[in-house]
């Protein structure tokens, strides 16, 4: 096994497990992000790039390492999301659910405690995100919606440097490991 | 069957959380209705948050006053507030003074009861990318509506798409599905204004063989039902032939100015389309109205004889109401002695007799001032 390979595998392999978060957390880190996204715009014009939402869905996916807890966590912040929007219910909590199901898959083969892994996936998961809100919205509702390609590279690359001390403040949230 | 679900329990229950979400989706979809009480939770859930946010900024902001510019912001705060209040009446005023029959858009504007307004503070944005939809801090429990209209003193600026306890969403009138019926000033053309995302708005269902210039102000028509007529809409920015009718793409003037603080109307009073200014021009000078001269029989003025006198026939039928009035008979009073209707009439009197030193100056009659016209209750927090 070389360096590079003992650092991706999985710690589960290697005795690690997923991370625990008080219950606190779990409600108000994504609450806290669906007003960022919200409130902070409306000061400061050019953060309504970031997905916070998408961001906190992500990690706690990654660290929970549970797929059906992504999944359901990707739910509920979708769905909230849907909720604050004028369009149907349904359409964040899909790309959301997905969202959260693929990170928790993939935290059980790779070390995601690793910044350039984390930030791969980050950059990764809002192209998936941003390209399945155009698919659903084009197929399933019918609506006309652009997909600019270059410009959702760029933020998703902007989204992923944002993740990386996000992630890195949220490890200190963390309680207890399993 | 149970190994089955332990073993795919992770797909299971992903395909169940998807298919869930699917129904919902459609349901929607379907039957055009709203799962409301999701959304209530949402917005009870995150408008505490961000009115507590709001709260902060402010004190914060009002302690930066205290260090910095004292007073100055709130001048600012002022007179912005003022200019708003301003534009509203001037536009007001302007639809009246500029109407063809002074007179009769006066009356119109005194018989009518104006709007009224609910004044509403942006708390925080929409979810979504590009989704151009904000909430604002009133919500059912101050009267507010779905669709009602939503307006800044530059024009209109959106409507309500959902009301709930504590706060509303507004669609915007750049946000996807939004339309508003437009009429424009120069050519009376109806259209429809609608936002498609961004921030230029076409304007459907206008004909190719009818005249829409680049600079025309569109203004609401109504037609919708929930802009009450003459708010101004929007300034054509092009105007092209295409296959299915005219394109038009119009420039939203509501939002010019941002979208911290909107008026929410709450009942709505149709206006009119004030006229296009006449073309002026810079080297050609008009003279103010000459004096009256001794003798000349004075001006008709409207503001005095109690309506407008412009025609021949309003003129005979002035005369004789004066004959009738110097001669003491009342027309429509019964069978009498018939007034002499070759005798000259007195002379009419003046409303307001001119101060010594300034009648030969003053000009022989004004015109009619229009009565100030309030905008409506607008109920500030």
């Amino acid at each position: 096994m070389n360096p590079f390979e003992e650092k991706l595998l999985p710690r589960k392999a290697r005795g690690a497990a997923s991370s625990k978060f008080n219950p606190l957390v779990w409600i108000l880190a994504p609450l806290g992000a669906i007003v960022f996204q919200v409130y902070v715009p409306r000061l400061i014009e050019t953060l309504s790039y970031l997905e916070l939402p998408l961001l906190m869905t992500v990690y706690l996916a990654l660290m929970r390492r549970s797929p059906i807890v992504g999944a359901a966590t990707g739910a509920v912040i979708g769905l909230m999301q849907d909720s604050l929007s004028h369009q149907y219910l349904g359409m964040f909590g899909i790309v959301k659910t997905l969202v959260g199901y693929f990170a928790a898959s993939v935290s059980m083969r790779f070390d995601v405690e690793n910044s350039a892994l984390r930030f791969l996936l980050s950059f990764f998961f809002f192209l998936f995100h941003q390209l399945f809100v155009w698919l659903l919205t084009r197929a399933l509702l019918g609506q006309p919606m652009e997909l600019q390609i270059p410009q959702t590279v760029i933020l998703a690359f902007l989204n992923a440097v944002v993740a990386i001390p996000l992630f890195l403040l949220l490890d200190r949230l963390k309680s207890e490991a399993r | 069957m149970e190994t089955f679900l332990s073993r795919y329990r992770n797909i299971s229950v992903l395909l169940l959380l998807l298919a869930g979400q699917l129904l919902l989706l459609a349901y929607q979809v379907k039957t055009g209705q709203d799962v409301r009480l999701i959304r209530v939770w949402a917005v009870t859930a995150a408008a505490p948050l961000a009115n507590v946010s709001e709260w902060i900024r402010e004190r914060g902001a009002r302690l930066g006053e205290m260090f910095a510019v004292e007073g100055l912001r709130q001048e600012n705060a002022r007179l912005k507030a003022e200019l708003g209040q301003i534009k509203v009446q001037n536009h007001l005023l302007r639809a009246g003074i500029t109407t063809a029959d002074r007179a009769k858009a006066l009356a119109i504007y005194a018989e009518t009861s104006p709007s009224k307004l609910l004044a509403a503070r942006v708390i925080f944005l929409g979810t979504g990318a590009n989704s151009r939809t904000v909430f604002v801090d009133r919500g059912s429990r101050d009267g507010v509506m779905k669709g009602m209209a939503v307006i800044t003193p530059d024009g209109i600026a959106g409507r309500v798409s959902a009301a709930y306890p504590t706060a509303s969403l507004v669609s915007l009138v750049t946000s996807q599905g939004f339309a508003a019926g437009v009429i424009s000033q120069k050519h009376k053309i109806r259209g429809t204004m609608k936002g498609v995302g961004s921030s230029l708005c076409p304007v459907d269902h206008i004909e190719n063989r009818d005249t829409v210039e680049a600079g025309e102000w569109l203004y609401t028509s109504g037609d919708d039902r929930i802009f009450p007529k003459g708010l101004p809409a929007g300034i054509v920015r092009s105007a092209r032939e295409g296959r299915g009718g005219k394109d038009v793409v119009a420039e939203p003037v509501g939002l010019r100015a941002g979208v911290n603080e909107v008026l929410i109307v709450t009942g709505g009073v149709h206006g009119l389309i004030p006229d296009p200014l006449p073309p002026s021009s810079p080297s050609v000078q008009i003279l103010p109205p000459p004096p009256q001269e001794a003798g000349e029989a004075p001006l008709e003025d409207p503001g005095t004889t109690g309506g407008p006198v412009r025609t021949d026939a309003d003129r005979l039928m002035e005369k004789y109401r004066r004959i009738g009035e110097s001669q003491g008979h009342t027309y429509g009073a019964g069978p009498g002695r018939v007034p002499d209707f070759n005798r000259p009439p007195a002379a009419a009197k003046p409303a307001v007799p001119p101060p010594q030193g300034e009648a030969a100056a003053a000009p022989p009659a004004s015109p009619a001032k229009p009565n100030p016209v309030k905008p409506g209750p607008v109920n500030q927090r």
